[in-house]
């Protein structure tokens, strides 16, 4: 597959590329430290890793204000850092302490923020969409102009909340942008052998939405399919639907064999590897050299060891707190 | 002040229909949302007349999409609006269980309390009225299992007038059963009511020799059966419970300790129901003040029946209520 040339991006300029970048090694060497500190067991539960759809989050939260809205899923790690939850609070939500985003009561899954208009973290499959739908209806009520981005997998389609979702958000042109991160497989079942029409855009397009694929291994194609979409529902004329085409490199979860695939299939795809293609990309072009790769490797490097001895240096919350939040503790007004 | 205070002559379904009305002209952030509330003037005819006047925005039509439109009042309530989502009823509220549950009940905790959820959830529930299986579950006490929701049943004229709006002002999600039973129910009501307090049981009948704890629909057949058992010489209190989650225990314990004897009446299932907990928890706080064991009338564990003779035995019915106290004062009249 032949690569765009860069400057075919309006927003490619020498800086945005190397930015998107980096955005992109932030996650993936972030992400490769938390299998490292599973393996150690500092970290536990379940642990879904991003690697290999790198591409798809950076592309599509660059079309976010800090006013939007963010629902993600249990693979959300990726998400939570480039919505601007700092690493430490990230790493420390892993690790179980209470200085993590969720004060060690949600771990890899369940991470939110407030502050960053994140929502979860949301660990059963479509479950996030109703939510979604529910944060842009109050936004459309009160006249406010934000977009909520939902993401979700391909496994989600199978699910009737994903149709209920569809038809409402397209219904009551609610300002959702819809992200299906398509990586072919409901944790071991592929795509083909779940769905009678494996284009998930074309679903989405029957519910009266705009809908289309995107490269998601190519995170200017990412971007340019983001913005374009966010700009759709900015207008006010209701949800965009984005099927971000790829690849789960690693494991669903790090207790997952993967049995259900074949090695020559993942090292097809790793030929696609967002990272390396567009590294590639900016060194042919002559944008990226030697020296600012390494100044990026150093600069991810060193932010992840900040947030790794937070979290070693963070605090267990006393167990005597542990219904605290089960209700809230004080009544507005 | 001490005028007495003017009467008026309501049906359970006005009070809660002047409830809603209420509440959407206080506060601008309240809407109706479930399916057949607005142009069909819901199933229960409880919202008949409120799209005309609030319109479409704020008295809204669902799809049947349960899991859609509960999980849009979540998204909702987080997001600014105060939402009363109705469910048709509590058999299609199990469409919409993984939202209640997965998401209502949990996201404030596992978010480490950074984001509440100030949902109302209104169902009918409740059989007797020949709808056989699928339309006559009473599976509130089930709800009442889940740490992190509130359970609301009201019995009274006033408390379908008054629960609504402080339900509304709870941070947290609150969940009211109306008894299908109850609509047509009409009584005197002062015209000035308003909102009641949503965490105490009621003693609807004071009396000694036995207590009889209830709530929501089999309130009335249990304050039969008082009279009843009033006329043969023994003297039943009456307690309702109104709420069912946070159970108000402190209240079950002061009848039983004056009264020595307990009946529970509940229209649910007697295995691993809110009898069975409410059984249990006299047993942990008055078991020494207990005369006699608990006792439970609840439904026939079997699924519900259409025939008018085989749904009145499945029942709990004052006849049984005053058979079974009967049946236990006889050695201790």
């Amino acid at each position: 597959m032949a690569l765009k040339p860069i400057i075919a991006s309006p927003h490619a300029d020498a800086s945005h590329a190397i930015a998107l970048l980096r955005d992109m090694v932030r996650i993936r060497r972030f992400e490769e430290k938390c299998a490292e500190l599973y393996s150690a067991s500092k970290i536990r539960g379940f642990l879904h890793l991003y690697i290999g759809e790198e591409a798809v989050a950076v592309g599509a939260m660059r079309a976010l204000t800090p006013e939007d809205t963010v629902v993600a899923t249990y693979r959300e790690h990726g998400h939570a850092l480039l919505r601007g939850i700092s690493p430490d609070s990230i790493m420390a939500e892993m690790f179980g302490k209470q200085e993590g985003c969720s004060r060690g009561r949600g771990g890899s899954m369940h991470l939110f923020d407030a502050a960053t208009r994140f929502y979860g973290g949301n660990a059963i499959v479509g479950g996030g969409l109703p939510i979604a739908i529910g944060l842009a209806l109050a936004d459309k009520l009160q006249h406010r102009e934000r977009v909520t981005a939902c993401f979700f997998g391909d496994g989600a389609v199978a699910e009737g909340e994903f149709h209920e979702c569809m038809n409402l958000a397209a219904l009551w042109k609610l300002p959702v942008l819809l992200c299906c991160e398509n990586n072919l497989y409901a944790m071991g079942t592929a795509l083909k052998r779940a769905q009678s029409q494996t284009d998930v855009s074309l679903k989405a397009s029957a519910y009266e939405m705009p809908s289309w694929p995107v490269d998601g291994m190519d995170v200017v194609a990412c971007e340019e399919a983001a913005h374009r979409a966010a700009l759709a529902v900015r207008s006010g004329d209701g949800p965009c639907f984005l099927e971000f085409r790829t690849y789960r490199f690693r494991a669903h979860s790090m207790y997952d064999p993967q049995l259900y695939r074949d090695k020559r299939e993942v090292e097809e795809w790793k030929k696609r590897d967002p990272i390396a293609t567009f590294q590639n990309r900016l060194t042919t072009q002559g944008i990226l050299d030697d020296a600012q790769m390494k100044s990026i490797e150093d600069e991810v490097a060193s932010e992840i060891e900040k947030a790794v001895a937070f979290a070693e240096a963070g605090t267990w919350e006393a167990v005597e707190d542990l219904t605290r939040f089960a209700y809230s503790e004080e009544k507005p007004r | 002040m001490n005028a007495p205070a003017q009467k008026v002559k309501i049906t359970y379904r006005e009070a809660m229909r002047q409830a809603i009305r209420e509440a959407l002209m206080r506060d601008p952030r309240v809407f109706l949302m479930g399916e057949d509330v607005g142009a069909y003037g819901g199933c229960y005819a409880v919202s008949k007349g409120l799209l005309d006047e609030f319109g479409p925005e704020r008295i809204r039509d669902t799809p049947l999409s349960e899991s859609a439109f509960v999980g849009a009042g979540i998204g909702a309530a987080m997001n600014g609006m105060r939402p009363i989502v109705e469910i048709m009823t509590v058999n299609f509220s199990l469409l919409a269980l993984d939202q209640i549950v997965n998401n209502a009940a949990t996201i404030l905790h596992m978010s480490g309390g950074q984001f509440n959820v100030p949902l109302v959830i209104r169902m009918t529930t409740g059989a007797g009225r020949q709808l056989a299986a699928q339309h006559s579950h009473s599976l509130e006490g089930w709800y009442a299992h889940i740490p992190g929701i509130k359970v609301l049943a009201p019995a009274t004229l006033e408390d379908a007038r008054g629960m609504l709006w402080p339900a509304l002002e709870d941070p947290d999600p609150v969940l009211i059963f109306e008894h299908g039973t109850l609509y047509n129910m009409e009584g005197e009501m002062a015209a000035d009511a308003g909102a009641v307090e949503i965490s105490k049981a009621a003693v609807r009948r004071a009396g000694s020799d036995v207590s009889l704890i209830t709530y929501g629909g089999t309130l009335g057949k249990t304050l039969q059966a008082a009279e009843q058992l009033a006329a043969a010489g023994i003297d039943a209190e009456v307690v309702d419970l109104r709420t069912l989650r946070p159970l108000d225990t402190p209240a079950i314990l002061e009848s039983e300790m004056r009264t020595h004897r307990a009946v529970i009446i509940d229209e649910g299932w007697r295995s691993g129901s809110i009898s069975a907990e409410i059984s249990a928890r006299i047993m942990e706080g008055a078991f020494y003040d207990l005369d006699l064991p608990v006792e439970r009338i609840c439904s026939a564990e079997a699924p519900m029946p259409y025939a008018k003779h085989l749904e009145d035995a499945a029942l709990p019915q004052a006849a049984t209520i005053v058979a079974t106290v009967t049946r236990m004062m006889g050695g201790h009249g």
